[in-house]
């Protein structure tokens, strides 16, 4: 990562009015959200989305046929743009003809990505954006921090005094006030443009409509008042027919900003007539812009089922930290990096597709049903393709790489890692791991891994065997959780079996876009976990499990490597989630918890991918009543721990303050327990507990059930 | 219907009054027009786009009653005007919004400039959401198709909701149960 944008995140850190208003905001946006989505079916609605969606990208020529002949037989002239400058020339063309003197500009993103201000002012028309927030934003000479609300990371005393020096005269900052000097300020400029520039958010084809959302009424001023109106569309805003328009307006407004419907909405279709009674010139410009390559990229092309609402970065735990300014570009956030990648070029997203965490927030928000996440590691992995990895990356990878030599090493380390260990934690541990504990501690690698504990443990016989994956943390840095888990099912009537042979589950290196090195691990795990026969491959890493279960497959895919997917089919059918596995032998009556007793009040952090990938978090609470436990629930119990892998160590200065934001969340439940369901989280989450000195356990599902067993 | 719909608009800011009659309903507005300052002089005019709910001389004797209120709308009148009236089409039930074909320039002009809107519709009039009254306006037909929610609003200063940015500050929904009474 560069080392300006390493210090645009701290500045973005370190700004508490930024990171006050947008932590806030999502904190509220949330309930707000789920409040306006009342009563409605989301996962239908975003389906149908999605199917409309997907339609019109893969049909963009044609409804852009369809668009134009629609349009200008109403009175519309559509003018079809390729490129950025051919947009650009044209509107500049319609300025210069008609002799425009003055802009009013209705929000628009598309205009943004083509810097169409800069080109309007170049050419000595003098150009006013008239949304509030990028207003304020144009008068600080400052880009969006926010798709939707562009002057997120602004004081209403900043605002002030921008206004005063614009006005010259000296105003309060009082916001009533404010917002009344925009009107009264830009109500001028409304009367006296000469041309009208809007985006729009939805393009109908079969209608030659354009719908256009907003809630402060400058659209419609936009639209009304100019003679010259245009509208600069990006292709992605098509859909085939009218009808389509209803879902998509039923989630835009819910998903940007928690409204039922915003302020106005207006459907023009055609030339309309002036306030002289002359007809608006109304000029539609089609800008493709790369979208049609992205509509022909299989793994991108869902990317145009985007309706830009901005819900991704609402609830990304990254963004709410950072910012839009970081990303540089006019889109940010998730859908931003990979708009990035495509409208300008692959390596602009090479700094800030790092800033994803994986966590896996937006895709179930997405109304538009985009995986984000998938779209983002696609550009790692391309990009590792174009550029190659880091050295310290090539190095690393190529130890992982190598299963015999990774856990040599591993042991070695538990050896000279020994010196610095203190009660079970060390400042600094060896091998790739260094530098990362600010703010944490970490966990020495254990002195006997649990490859070699298993051997010792004397298991009952049994008929049933459950295959056990372990994954490299509960193997080398807690080999007591995958004793407690022989344990349980030992005592289920199972018997364990651990094929020696099993490695890195391949998801360091597929986070880092090493696809190769994520098939070697791929292909070596499944060759070991399906010699044996056994009824479960079960993991207690939900990372490991999500690995197992889904993504051999999808690497091998995604390198066209077909040879092993009918056996990464085979695996994926047997891999089981321990909590999963667990109510199911409770509910079974196979694993029989001790009746009577209260071991307290516990409270429960739900880990990404088990949560969002596995799509458990039930299960293990079930069990933990069953248990006896009480469960206080704490504020964001689903909200990342900031682990992400590798990535606490790559970007420790956004790391933590999300663990913080978790430790915090953990004690104000009053709990002196908080249990969770992946050795990951355990590891940053007790790290950062010990380090602030609090007096809270942190423990696997799977030891906690351990000890409440009936033999 | 009618109470879904008002509370839904009187959830995002509308006003929301109901009259039996048309006769009620106009008096209504004159009265409230007249209260909140309408009068000949430039930035108190009130701008009415009528499409049929005044019969006969009722225009001209609402003018006697108000001096101020215009039915010829021209740009700087609507500019120039406290208040605006047109008639909507539909209202939408489980949005609290208000749909019609403003493809005339009058009806925009009124809706958009002058501080506050009246919109005038019939309690019939009410249908239950998007999907319905797709169904009755189609761009095949109207130029311009607006929907209003609830008066202007922003939150783009420090996310504080504040009210009537651009668009009008007030927005105040007259129902009438019999418009043809």
């Amino acid at each position: 990562m560069g080392k300006k944008f390493k210090k645009s995140i701290n500045s973005a850190i370190n700004n508490p009015v930024l990171t006050g208003a947008l932590g806030k905001f999502s904190e509220a946006y949330r309930v707000n959200r789920a409040k306006a989505y009342e009563g409605i079916d989301f996962e239908e609605l975003r389906q149908t989305i999605a199917d409309r969606k997907a339609y019109a990208a893969a049909h963009l020529d044609e409804l852009a046929e369809t668009f134009k002949k629609n349009a200008e037989a109403r009175g519309a002239k559509v003018f079809r743009a390729d490129s950025a400058q051919e947009a650009i020339d044209y509107i500049l063309k319609i300025a210069s003809d008609n002799d425009v003197k003055s802009v009013v500009k209705s929000k628009s993103m598309a205009s943004e990505e083509i810097h169409l201000n800069k080109h309007l002012e170049e050419i000595g028309v003098s150009v006013k954006e008239t949304d509030l927030g990028e207003w304020i934003i144009q008068l600080a000479g400052q880009r969006p921090s926010h798709m939707v609300m562009p002057a997120i990371h602004m004081t209403k005393e900043e605002v002030s005094d921008l206004f005063s020096k614009e006005i010259h005269e000296r105003l309060s900052s009082d916001i009533p006030r404010l917002v009344e000097v925009a009107r009264n300020e830009l109500r001028e400029k409304f009367l006296e443009a000469d041309m009208g520039i809007t985006g729009g958010n939805i393009a109908v084809a079969e209608t030659g409509s354009i719908v256009i959302v907003t809630n402060e009424g400058n659209a419609r001023m936009t639209t009304i008042l100019p003679k010259i109106h245009v509208a600069l569309v990006g292709i992605e805003k098509f859909v085939e027919k009218f009808e389509d328009v209803v879902p998509i307006l039923t989630a835009l407004p819910r998903s940007a900003t928690a409204q039922l419907l915003t302020s106005y909405v207006s459907v023009i279709t055609g030339a309309t007539p002036n306030t002289d009674g002359t007809m608006k010139d109304l000029h539609i410009v089609l800008m493709d812009n790369h979208r049609t390559e992205m509509a022909k990229d299989p793994k991108f092309a869902q990317a145009l089922q985007c309706i830009r609402c901005g819900s991704c970065l609402n609830v990304c735990p990254i963004f709410r930290l950072v910012g839009g300014h970081v990303f540089g570009s006019t889109y940010t956030g998730g859908i931003g990096t990979i708009l990035t990648a495509w409208f300008e070029e692959l390596g602009n997203s090479e700094d800030i597709q790092g800033l994803c965490i994986q966590c896996g927030n937006c895709k179930e928000v997405c109304p538009g049903k985009l995986d984000i996440p998938e779209m983002i590691l696609e550009i790692r992995r391309r990009l590792v393709v174009e550029k190659g990895q880091s050295l310290a990356q090539k190095a690393i990878f190529s130890i992982v790489n190598n299963r015999k030599m990774f856990h040599a090493m591993l042991r070695t380390a538990s050896v000279t890692g020994k010196p610095f260990s203190k009660g079970g934690y060390i400042r600094h541990l060896p091998l790739f791991l260094s530098d990362l504990t600010e703010g944490r501690s970490l966990p020495a690698i254990a002195a006997t891994p649990f490859r070699d504990e298993f051997k010792k443990i004397k298991q009952p016989a049994s008929a049933e065997k459950i295959g056990f994956y372990s994954g490299c943390l509960i193997d080398f840095a807690y080999p007591e959780m995958g004793v407690a888990l022989v344990k349980i099912l030992n005592k289920a009537g199972y018997e364990v079996v651990y094929p020696q042979d099993q490695t890195c589950c391949g998801a360091p290196a597929r986070y880092n876009g090493a696809y190769e090195v994520a098939a070697n691990n791929a292909a070596d795990n499944i060759k070991a976990l399906l010699r044996d026969d056994v009824k479960y491959i079960v993991s207690a890493c939900p990372t490991c499990t999500a690995a197992l279960k889904y993504e051999f497959k999808s690497t091998f895919e995604s390198l066209g490597q077909a040879e092993f997917i009918a056996d990464a089919e085979r695996l994926s059918a047997k891999t089981i989630d321990f909590s999963v596995l667990a109510k199911q032998l409770v509910d079974e009556g196979r694993l029989r918890l001790k009746k009577g007793q209260n071991p307290g009040v516990l409270t429960y952090h739900d880990s990404c991918h088990l949560k969002r990938t596995l799509k458990v978090s039930e299960e293990p609470r079930e069990i933990l009543r069953k248990a006896g436990y009480e469960i206080n629930e704490m504020f964001e119990c689903d909200m990342c721990c900031g682990m992400g892998g590798s990535y606490s160590i790559k970007l420790p200065e956004i790391s933590r303050p999300i663990l913080e934001r978790k430790l915090t969340n953990i004690k104000n439940t009053g709990a002196s327990l908080v249990a969770m369901d992946c050795p990951g989280c355990v590891m940053q989450i007790r790290g950062g507990l010990d380090q602030s000195g609090e007096n809270i356990e942190v423990k696997h599902t799977l030891e906690l059930i351990a000890a409440l067993i009936e033999d | 219907m009618f109470e879904k719909f008002k509370a839904r608009a009187e959830g995002v800011g509308a006003e929301v009054y109901r009259f039996k009659t048309r006769t009620e309903a106009l008096d209504f507005i004159l009265s409230f027009l007249k209260t909140e300052g309408v009068s000949d002089s430039d930035k108190s005019y009130a701008v009415w786009s009528d499409s049929g709910f005044l019969k006969g001389d009722e225009k001209q004797s609402a003018s006697e009653k108000l001096p101020g209120l215009k039915f010829e709308i021209n740009r700087e009148l609507a500019a120039g005007s406290l208040a605006g009236i047109c008639e909507m089409s539909y209202a939408l039930a489980d949005t609290g919004s208000l749909v019609a074909d403003q493809t005339s320039i009058g009806n925009r002009l009124v809706s958009t400039l002058p501080a506050i809107h009246i919109a005038v519709i019939g309690t019939d009039m009410i249908l239950e959401d998007k999907t319905a009254v797709f169904r009755k306006i189609r761009p095949e037909t109207s130029n311009y198709i607006a929907f209003i929610t609830g008066p202007s609003r922003t939150a783009d200063i420090e996310r504080v909701l504040t009210i009537g940015v651009h668009g009008p500050k007030r927005l105040v929904i007259v129902f009438v149960d019999e418009m043809k009474g």
